[in-house]
């Protein structure tokens, strides 16, 4: 097979900051704590590092959605780079992460810090998700351009209606039940009990899930994220510098970032799956490793219904069967044959925005994740991130 | 349309390339750019043709007929609006395949829509300080018998 570059790239270390519903601290410093708490676990120095990545880069609006950008990382940490990279039009959140690979592989950079923060919780105050819609809720003078021109002014602004559209739709071609869709919720809700970070750790049944406010049919509040403060980071180094490492690094096994349909979340080609069926089968043709041999899967849950995309997406499912692979929970239980959304996800542990994932799936390969560790030690993981049009996925592999 | 109140609505930005969409319901026409070499409908509009890359497009009316692809009955107040809850849909025209609008389906009780729908298109106006626009909504195709 091919040597593609991914596979000169490893993840070094790994870090975040405090993570809370409403932490009211500046972005930067929630910021900072991720990326130094990186790159000590590498066992390296701000010296050593000479590239970042983050996504989506600065950004003002919507409120709390970008807490530092490139440049107020670098100079805060007095930085000297050889390569750099901040922005959203990107293949996911963890499409910054990908980049950072390919940066390190054509020896571009040798330690990338990657980043991101978020500090939604406090931005949006008492005034809830209103608080930091798209146009300021309406306020103002404000008229929707680009794709917004086609959404808002059907008071659909949220990502909840666009996805709880795509659900539907899954719904309806292959019968896939809300008791199905719930496990997702139910899972991470599960997982979260275990994770000291997470920020709803409160056992929930399926009677608790049924009971809770429609959002969007067929999605209820527990099948939304939680706004939340905090940064996460991780370094990616290049593999031959494992010698100046603190623990063994993990290998970037293979990556998917490819959109083979329309870029929209309205006039994608199949209304039932998204970027992901693009970017998962890609993945699969980068490396031998195939579904089966994958122990762990931490995949987007910004809603669940995306997560349910992810698992077909990534071949651990047929097209359609998400919904009977999920039931009853058992197979994605930290015990199960394919345990998911390990610490929560963003359903309960918090809107981290992608890089939790990425954490998540690297503190497991470690062996680090407490009364949480998938048992048996393993050694092959997946993180991915990203919904409708958005799509970005690694593989990484931990051999001991 | 005329017995209710009509909701605040974000308005879009209106611009060379997308006001024949946004005031085509002055004439009570949706309208979409159309190649005029290939018969391509172009949405959202774009300069060129998708197809063929030409640059021969121009706004034409279609029928105003569509069906509901997917919906989802939204409960929950983002901003101000439509009285929850309301209907999101994306509709898919009957003149081209995969030319979808997400929209609202109007006039109809929330729980009647279904997936598979047949639906038309009827305009609400809103004035822009000294513009209008016409934000196509949709409402079920009525079946014979009715008004
Ligand atoms: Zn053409």
């Amino acid at each position: 097979m091919t040597e593609y570059a991914e596979k000169r790239a490893v993840i070094s270390g790994a870090g975040q900051s405090d993570v809370g519903r409403r932490l009211h601290r500046d972005p930067l410093d929630l910021t900072l704590d991720a990326c130094v708490a990186a790159i000590d676990d590498a066992g390296l120095t701000t010296a050593d590092i000479d590239g970042i990545a983050t996504y989506p880069g600065p950004m003002d609006t919507p409120p709390g959605f970008s807490g530092s950008g490139v440049v107020d990382v670098q100079d805060a940490l007095r930085l000297n780079l050889n390569w750099y990279t901040g922005g959203l039009d990107l293949p996911g959140q963890l499409g910054s992460v990908i980049d950072a690979c390919l940066a390190v592989a054509c020896d571009l950079a040798t330690h990338v810090l990657c980043f991101r923060s978020v500090y939604e919780g406090s931005a949006q105050g008492e005034g809830g998700r209103a608080a930091v819609m798209p146009g300021g809720g309406g306020r103002g003078s404000f008229r929707a351009g680009s794709f917004m021109q086609w959404v808002l002014p059907f008071a659909a602004p949220s990502a909840a209606t666009w996805i709880a559209m795509f659900a539907q739709r899954h719904f309806h071609e292959f019968g896939t039940t809300e008791e199905q869709l719930a496990q997702i919720a139910l899972n991470a809700r599960r997982n979260a009990g275990l994770n000291p970070k997470a920020i709803y750790r409160d056992p929930m049944t399926m009677d608790d899930y049924l009971a809770a406010r429609m959002i969007s049919t067929p999605l209820r509040l527990y099948d939304c994220d939680v706004p939340c403060d905090g940064g996460t980071a991780v370094i990616v180094s290049r593999a031959d510098t494992v010698a100046d490492l603190r623990k063994p690094p993990i290998q970037v096994e293979a990556v998917g970032t490819a959109i083979h349909g329309r870029p929209s979340w309205d006039q994608f080609d199949d209304l039932t799956t998204m970027a992901c069926r693009d970017a998962g089968a890609q993945l699969w043709t980068r490396t031998d490793l195939k579904p089966s041999d994958v122990q762990l899967a931490e995949m987007y849950d910004g809603f669940s219904f995306i997560t349910m995309a992810w698992l077909e997406a990534m071949g651990f499912c047929g097209r359609g069967e998400s919904g009977p692979f999920v039931e009853g929970g058992q197979r994605i239980a930290l015990d199960g044959e394919l345990p998911l959304n390990t610490n929560g996800g963003q359903l309960s542990a918090g809107r981290l925005h992608g890089y939790g994932f990425l954490h998540e799936a690297c503190v497991q390969l470690w062996g680090e994740a407490g009364d949480r560790q998938v048992p048996g030690g393993p050694e092959v993981g997946v993180a991915a991130a990203g919904g409708g049009p958005l799509a970005g996925v690694l593989l990484l592999t931990q051999r001991r | 349309m005329s017995d209710h109140e009509v909701p605040f609505r974000i308005l879009p930005r209106v611009i060379d390339l997308n006001r024949h969409f946004w005031t085509g319901g002055e004439d009570g026409e949706l309208r979409f750019l159309r190649c005029q070499d290939d018969g391509t409908y172009v949405h959202p509009p774009s300069p060129r043709c998708p197809n063929c890359l030409g640059k021969n497009v121009s706004p034409e009316d279609v029928s105003g007929r569509a069906t509901v692809v997917t919906y989802s009955i939204n409960h929950q107040q983002w901003m101000p609006g439509p009285e929850v809850p309301y209907v999101v849909a994306i509709v898919e025209i009957v003149e081209q395949e995969g030319v979808r609008l997400t929209t609202n389906i109007v006039n109809c009780d929330v729980h009647a829509v279904r997936i598979g729908m047949p639906v038309r298109v009827v305009f609400e106006e809103h004035a822009d300080g000294d513009e209008r626009v016409w934000i196509p909504l949709f409402e079920p195709m009525k079946t014979d018998g009715e008004q």
